[in-house]
């Protein structure tokens, strides 16, 4: 797929991450369609006012109709999903673990909340992005004059330039970070994490994540209440 | 719907939390800091601020897991201020003790209780309550729908998925106030905005950080959401709620709240992943455009009331001032100039406008 080339976008989740990355795609030309957790009609109707253009459906639609879609659920329902939902789909996982609202049963091994998304759509095509900056970054982000960079890991080489085109139509620039495991350098906790950079920075960002310099764990300080 | 409403109710929404005394580097002992805190509820009312919220927070860096508790210590030494949580960590708690108490603290307070109730941004007091955060959503609508009929009914029949079923026992002590004032609190989530206007309740928008402006096409979909599902657009208030400090000078109010927010934002930021604050950033929010309302009164006033006409009006804003390395006096003295200068001048302006 060229920059050019028409294309649907599919997004799982109406909150704020949701609702940002569709109207950075409506904006940008990109059809879109997206579900949430609610009833439909209601979703359509607060698409209407918020993001008129993109049209609502159901989860199994939008896997359905959607070339990439886009996981923007909270981390611990991502599992709600059916399993074999998007076989054989791109999906970009732009979710984050975050222990005081996911929970702490919930935490991924090693930290690498992708790989858990990856085993539990066997058949998808995984590549996380849209996770390194939070919704106010994503906004600020699109209408700043320099271009900030995300940074894109995934292990289907196909899957990670499709998906670097539709980040530049977005208005990214985007920065390969390698494999799927490479993506623990993007998550809360790593130096690149919530940096507005633009991609020279956000490459040096990423090696120091690799080489473990300047990164903190991301957990919650007191153990003792959960 | 650009019009400005007629009133406008100033308040502030304080968290008992943790804090360090500047000038030894030392926390202040928990039952000190509880005095310091029903002293700032008790500023305020003397200062003329309208409303005085309590956070809850389950966690070892404060003191407001039981904020009634509080609330009702603070009613026994107020006399006009309005009373209320914020938020009321609804989805961790039963609906049914949860009125039973708010009525008791307006019957304390004679009439000057209100619930904000939101779902909150935090899930610890799940796991301490045995709850699952999977439930997250299904609890809040489940114990919302509860709640409001409490208000209504006194011999209530219920029956949900969180809870044993209500059959007709009635639920006491009934509030002063008819209708027990019950806010929905919601961060930028949509649907919480169609919710609070599917179902006609009022609504308080806390912002955390950005351009305050953005929230009104968040705003207007609650109040069209409302208008559509049959609700007086009277009964449609909007409240926001900022951070904020006020100080003698732009200058002095900044330099005041900036270290300890400063030391908030790099332990508890930084145990979430946030990159350290910057003076830059936070002088970019405290800033015409920015969500912290931090200055002078005069700085405060215009910025308030920029953003009401921006917003397409609100009839209550309220300040977060919680400072997590502060001496009591300069908290103190904020509480104060909100009730002395900033209202005032508020007043003022949309009486004169």
């Amino acid at each position: 797929m060229t920059a050019t080339e028409p294309m649907r976008l599919g997004i799982i989740g109406a909150g704020k991450l949701g609702m940002t990355v569709a109207r950075l795609a409506i904006d940008a030309g990109i059809e879109v369609v997206i579900s949430g957790s609610g009833d439909v009609d209601r979703l359509a109707w607060t698409v209407r006012l918020l993001a008129p253009g993109v049209r609502a459906a159901t989860t199994a639609a939008v896997a359905e109709s959607a070339d990439v879609v886009v996981l923007a659920l909270p981390f611990h329902r991502f599992h709600t999903l059916d399993r074999g939902l998007l076989d054989g789909r791109i999906v970009i996982d732009a979710m984050n673990y975050w222990e005081p609202v996911d929970g702490a049963d919930r935490a991924p091994a090693g930290g690498d909340s992708s790989a858990t998304v990856q085993q539990w759509f066997p058949k998808a095509r995984v590549v996380k992005t849209l996770n390194q900056l939070g919704y106010h970054a994503l906004k600020a982000a699109w209408v700043a004059t320099e271009r900030v960079a995300q940074g894109v890991a995934g292990d289907d080489p196909a899957a990670r330039t499709t998906v670097m085109a539709l980040l530049d139509r977005l208005g990214f620039d985007s920065v390969d970070a390698g494999p799927l495991a490479a993506g623990v350098n993007l998550v809360p906790g790593s130096p690149a994490f919530g940096a507005a950079s633009d991609a020279s920075t956000l490459s040096s960002l990423l090696r120091a994540g690799a080489t473990g310099a300047g990164s903190t764990a991301a957990i919650w300080p007191d153990r003792s209440l959960s | 719907m650009s019009e400005v409403t007629s009133s406008m109710e100033l308040g502030i929404d304080n968290f008992v939390s943790e804090v360090v005394d500047p000038n030894t580097g030392t926390v202040y002992p928990a039952p000190e800091r509880m005095k310091q805190f029903l002293t700032e509820v008790l500023t305020a009312d003397r200062a003329g601020v309208d409303s005085f919220g309590v956070g809850e927070h389950h966690h070892q860096y404060f003191l407001d897991s039981a904020p009634v508790v509080i609330l009702a210590a603070a009613a026994a030494v107020t006399e006009r201020i309005r009373l209320r949580s914020a938020v009321t960590v609804l989805s961790a708690d039963d609906p049914v003790r949860l009125f039973e108490q708010f009525a008791t603290l307006d019957l304390i307070s004679g009439g000057r209780a209100e619930m904000v109730l939101g779902r909150g941004s935090f899930t610890e007091a799940f796991p301490l309550f045995g709850l699952n955060v999977a439930d997250y959503d299904s609890l809040f609508e489940e114990k919302l729908g509860l709640i409001l009929q409490l208000r209504e009914d006194v011999h209530p029949y219920w029956k949900g998925r969180h809870r044993p079923p209500l059959t007709g026992q009635g639920v006491f002590p009934r509030p002063a106030q008819a209708k027990l004032p019950m806010w929905i609190g919601v961060g930028g989530t949509p649907s919480s905005f169609v919710r609070a206007g599917v179902l006609g309740l009022p609504l308080m928008v806390g912002i955390i950080g950005g351009d305050p402006r953005k929230f009104r096409p968040l705003l207007d979909l609650y109040r069209k959401t409302g208008i559509q599902a049959g609700h007086d657009p009277a009964t449609l208030q909007v409240g926001i709620h900022c951070f904020g400090f006020l100080g003698d000078s732009d200058q002095q109010a900044a330099d005041d709240f900036w270290p300890g927010y400063e030391r908030t934002m790099a332990t508890v930021g930084r145990q979430r992943g946030l990159p350290a604050p910057r003076r830059a950033r936070y002088d970019a929010e405290t800033g015409k455009h920015g969500a912290f309302f931090i200055g002078n009164p005069e700085t405060v006033a215009q910025k308030i009331l920029d953003l009401e006409l921006a917003l397409g009006g609100f009839t209550r804003f309220t300040l977060q001032m919680t400072n997590s390395m502060m001496a009591p006096d300069t908290m103190l003295r904020s509480i104060e100039l909100l009730g002395t200068e900033v209202k005032p001048r508020v007043l003022k302006a949309r009486a004169g406008s």
